[in-house]
């Protein structure tokens, strides 16, 4: 989902796809991480 | 108070273009570090091994920080509103790092009360000012998708715990290699110490990435195709503004305030006891059916349905209302706190189920509230209110606990307890549920007289920089 302003009278700088791209990567892989470590360990729960 | 100029708001606001999906991860980068007090069980032993002191003793470090969490949003709330979220995130990091940089100090040199001045005082005012820092900024970026932005940023508050927990046991095997990461062998208080250093230092890099690309939108932005109309025709969302200092007069903020306390009471009255209790619920003589490793998991588990609770039901919340959501918070988990308490103990199934349900809530509670203080007050400080708020997690800290070890000291001793014993304490918690259900029931649109003057522009949020 993109956004805009109601001002058009202003030159825009779309934000480079690269940077949302390593911005997100940053959170999500630690996340990531986070969750399968997690779930290996909430998975005792049901082998243990 | 001034900041330097390159942390000022002026600086970060976002030119015509821009993409607001950059600001959840700007958020998530905060709130995924500052998550990690959640984490604080990994080391525990450790310290109390190397201070050679008590459990209790040990635990107050995390105390100390949750009180200074509330404390710091309390106070900071105005000043974050008013500087901005870059200023916020930087100061935030420059806590929540030095306070890590300190307590490694006071590990390293056998000076208990340099860990609670460094985790539990400085980082605790870290932890406060980071916690709110991206909130009002998310809100006014997503004023169609409030729920469902600050959802996201408090999901990470969750995660950061997630990720903190088996870093930080491989951390600690790498800095001791004498400790395997179970509870067979504990670290030594060095490895502790080098632990903080680098999480201090990750952290620090990891924050102030955040407030790197964190922006605020210029007056006149709105996301293509968003109606104020539609939103202002939902009930008890205001397109008013209300300050601070005036939203504490109401009483739409206490009874926010006895609602969150209460959702907070119950949800901690399971997760502090949550390994022991799933054993004592199926004890059979001196063994559990449950084994410390299931237990384990358990826990793990909740952690799961914390951090998806706080996405999935403030998301939710964007569609059916913040006012019904909460009576499902409260309402549905009176019920299941009733089934927990007297069919829970029945099979496990049904235990881990109720409870990860009952967690669910819990999560949502806290990530719902920026949006229901937006509904009901407007943007123009929401920031500040939120911070006034969360003393109400604060005192929740301490009321939570209290009950539960309160209760469960009068009923035998640990190891010992069985199912029976927690029937008093778990409808202790369904009382504070029903208040808390009637507290939201009372909840109705701030009155006129609170209201800024001349501002039917809530959503304009630059203006509130300028008062």
């Amino acid at each position: 989902m993109s956004s805009s302003s109601h001002d058009t009278s202003r030159t825009t700088t779309p934000t480079p796809m690269a940077l949302l791209v390593v911005a997100w990567a940053l959170v999500v892989l630690p996340l990531l991480y986070g969750l399968v470590q997690t779930v290996r360990t909430a998975s005792a729960l049901f082998t243990g | 108070m001034a900041v330097p100029s390159f942390l000022a708001r002026e600086r970060i606001v976002a030119k015509p273009g821009f993409n607001r999906w950059l600001i959840p991860p700007a958020a998530l980068a905060v709130h995924l570090c500052i998550g990690q007090v959640y984490a604080t069980s990994v080391y525990k032993a450790a310290l109390v091994a190397d201070f050679e002191s008590s459990l209790t003793a040990i635990g107050a470090i995390f105390s100390i920080a949750i009180v200074m969490l509330g404390l710091s949003a309390a106070v900071f709330g105005t000043w974050v509103d008013r500087n901005g979220p870059r200023a916020a995130m930087f100061t935030a990091a420059c806590f929540w790092s030095v306070g890590f940089l300190v307590a490694a100090l006071g590990i390293s040199t056998n000076q208990l009360w340099l860990v609670y001045l460094g985790y539990g005082v400085l980082g605790g005012i870290g932890l406060g000012i980071g916690y709110i820092s991206p909130v009002s900024t998310l809100i006014k970026w997503f004023p169609d998708r409030p729920g469902l932005a600050t959802g996201m940023a408090i999901m990470g508050f969750g995660g950061g715990a997630l990720i903190a927990s088996p870093l930080s046991r491989q951390l600690l095997g790498t800095y001791d290699s004498g400790y395997d990461g179970t509870a067979a062998t504990t670290a030594s208080g060095s490895a502790v110490a080098l632990l903080f250093v680098t999480l201090g230092l990750v952290y620090l890099v990891f924050m102030m990435f955040g407030a790197a690309i964190i922006r605020v939108p210029a007056d006149d932005w709105a996301p293509a195709g968003f109606d104020l109309s539609a939103v202002k025709k939902k009930s008890l969302v205001t397109s008013n503004s209300v300050s601070a200092a005036n939203s504490i007069k109401t009483p739409q903020f206490w009874l926010l305030w006895i609602v969150l306390f209460c959702n907070v009471t119950a949800g901690i009255g399971i997760l502090e006891q949550a390994s022991p209790m799933i054993q004592d619920f199926f004890r059979d003589g001196e063994t559990s059916l449950v084994t410390v490793a299931a237990a384990g998991g358990f826990v793990g588990l909740l952690s799961l349905f914390n951090m998806a609770g706080r996405f999935v039901w403030s998301s939710t919340s964007d569609l059916i209302g913040r006012k019904a959501i909460y009576m499902v918070y409260l309402g549905v988990g009176l019920l299941l706190y009733v089934a927990l308490a007297t069919v829970g103990s029945s099979a496990v199934w049904l235990f881990v189920l109720l409870a990860a349900v009952i967690i669910s809530f819990y999560g949502g509670g806290f990530s719902t509230a920026p949006a229901y203080l937006r509904d009901l007050f407007g943007t123009f400080q929401v920031g500040a209110i939120h911070g006034r708020l969360l003393t109400a997690w604060s005192a929740a800290g301490v009321a939570g606990p209290l009950i539960v070890n309160g209760v469960l000291d009068t009923q035998g001793t640990p190891g010992e307890l069985v199912a029976g014993d927690y029937r008093i304490a778990l409808f202790i918690m369904v009382g504070l549920l029903a208040i808390g259900f009637v507290a939201n029931l009372l909840i109705k649109p701030v009155a006129t007289k609170w209201h800024e003057p001349n501002t039917e522009t809530a959503l304009t949020p630059e203006r509130s920089a300028a008062r």
